[in-house]
């Protein structure tokens, strides 16, 4: 008879994934960490992560994620609201994510033409009046991409929270005489929480760690957490410094996901 | 329920619409411009087509980047659907929660983190950065979602099954694939094509774990943007649009092949 040592043979691919491409990478990511350039055991890059150089950077990436998750909601939520009333609103969900498919890359390179100089973005401004700007290489420019990007991804969970509520309780509110606001402010909103919680992660963690688009539409204007390990890494090949600010970085996360409840799938890119 | 929404509501939709989409035609259209530029269109032309499948560097990489998609979502659902059935069969809830969340965490890391840690340990491992680096890469970030796609499968399956099966005397293998396998088989499509998706979407950790010799098209794109505009990338994404659409329309027919969905009644 087969014995429980062979029986489970079927378990070692996905032990040895889990050994060797979860659990190691963050513990390698820790012991870097803790490097200095020498290969030495120090605490250096912690002391430097708390100087003000790299305090504010990592402040400002928080501020720009909560700028672009912000954004992305206020944008996203009324989208979803009018598309759970539309008469084919599984069809028109599915236009909504298509663009989400496609290539992140070739969306940003899209922007590079639309934002350049004489692209159709000056044009439009041109035309009303304001007249052409530099567009390119501006926090706005970085922002306005972040969000046209990220704002499939929070339209989903939202639109599966509305799609859910039930309709009696508006019923039973507009009944009872609340208004439409109130109506919106303490059903329909505290029902759909979980949908905005989903998708502020789904946005806000990317957000902090996105470093193409900083690279290709912000120039050097904006530098995330994203944007610093990829520069400690690859350009200054200081990974021991590079492996901290990762560290922080998965901190965070936790403790975005923590705040946030909900575990969802990543946005590519 | 109210069906109907106000004028104002429909032009704000009409206006949301039209600026999701409208980087991706701005891209197509200017892909047909002589001019050679993103801003003036001076006359229709194929040139930027034709110069592109005599760019046999790229045509390369486009064939590197299927290769890598393709054979990165087999081995990974391979392991996935493994890796799903052993989570399946533990029976301690806080072991099973406990390997659900170890999971997880290629999922929710952001994919800066998944390639430095990547390019760490390729490093010290002596893995030399090119195609199997990539290769290992795409099958590890795409296992837990094969893993995610599959498990409800399995759950949903009726353990009187799997008896059944084993009182008609199936031993375990005949179990798994007779049983088993057609039963999670629409899991198991699903989970394939996250992957295929993942790898072919997939530009951060690429970007860490490639080395001089090997490069994928989203890297490619990324080096060619940095350099500024130019119109072969237009021809390049005109064509990834059309092949994106006609997989989406594949995979929807395959996941609504034989399975009478709401989704179906709506889209009538």
């Amino acid at each position: 008879m087969e014995n429980k040592a062979t029986r489970n043979l079927y378990t070692i691919p996905y032990v040895i994934w889990v050994a060797f491409f979860v659990i190691a990478p963050i513990l390698l990511v820790l012991y870097y960490s803790f490097q200095d350039l020498d290969g030495n055991f120090s605490l250096t890059n912690y002391r430097n992560f708390f100087t003000p150089i790299y305090l504010e950077m990592t402040l400002s990436s928080f501020w720009y994620a909560f700028l672009i998750t912000l954004i992305t909601l206020l944008f996203a939520y009324p989208i979803a609201y009018l598309l759970t009333k539309l008469k084919h609103k599984q069809l028109w969900l599915l236009l909504i994510i298509v663009p989400s498919w496609i290539n992140l890359l070739l969306k940003a390179y899209a922007f590079l033409g639309i934002f350049g100089t004489y692209g159709m973005a000056n044009k439009f401004l041109e035309t009303i009046g304001i007249g052409s700007k530099q567009l390119l290489f501006t926090d706005f420019s970085f922002v306005f991409v972040s969000v046209y990007i990220f704002i499939p991804f929070m339209i989903l969970p939202i639109f599966n929270a509305l799609d859910k509520l039930n309709p009696t309780y508006l019923d039973a509110a507009n009944d009872l005489g609340a208004s439409r606001w109130t109506t919106f402010r303490r059903i329909v909103f505290p029902l759909t929480i979980d949908g905005v919680k989903a998708g502020c992660q789904i946005t806000f963690i990317p957000a902090l760690s996105l470093f193409m688009l900083t690279r290709l539409i912000a120039g050097s204007q904006v530098i995330t957490l994203g944007t610093a390990i990829e520069q400690q890494f690859l350009v200054t090949q200081n990974w021991g410094m590079g492996s901290t600010i990762a560290v922080f970085l998965i901190i965070f996360m936790f403790i975005i996901m923590f705040a946030t409840g909900t575990k969802r799938r990543r946005a590519r890119g | 329920m109210d069906k109907r929404i106000s004028p104002l509501s429909r032009i704000f939709l009409i206006i949301m619409f039209a600026l999701l989409y409208l980087p991706i035609f701005y891209l197509i259209f200017y892909s047909f411009n002589s001019g050679g530029n993103m801003y003036n269109f001076e006359s229709f032309t194929f040139d930027w087509y034709k110069e592109l499948f005599q760019d046999t560097r790229l045509l390369i990489i486009v064939l590197n980047t299927i290769v890598i998609a393709l054979l990165s979502a087999l081995i990974s659902t391979v392991i996935g659907v493994l890796g799903a059935m052993m989570i399946y069969k533990i029976r301690s809830s806080r072991t099973k929660n406990a390997l659900l969340s170890l999971n997880n965490i290629l999922i929710v890391s952001p994919d800066v983190i998944i390639g430095a840690s990547f390019l760490i340990l390729f490093t010290i491992a002596g893995i030399q950065l090119g195609f199997y680096s990539v290769l290992l890469s795409h099958i590890a970030f795409s296992i837990p979602i094969v893993v995610l796609m599959v498990l409800p499968k399995l759950s949903e399956m009726s353990p009187s099954l799997l008896d059944a099966a084993r009182d008609l005397g199936a031993s375990r293998w005949e179990v798994v694939t007779k049983v088993v396998i057609p039963y999670i088989t629409p899991g198991i499509f699903a989970g394939f094509f996250m992957a295929l998706t993942y790898s072919l979407d997939d530009f951060a950790v690429t970007f860490f774990v490639t080395g001089n010799g090997f490069t994928t098209l989203s890297v490619e794109i990324y080096s060619l943007a940095r350099q500024g505009i130019s119109l072969s990338i237009n021809a390049l994404s005109a064509i990834i649009f059309l092949v994106t659409m006609l997989i989406v329309v594949v995979y929807y027919f395959i996941t609504r092949r034989g399975k009478k969905s709401p989704d179906l009644e709506v889209l009538k």
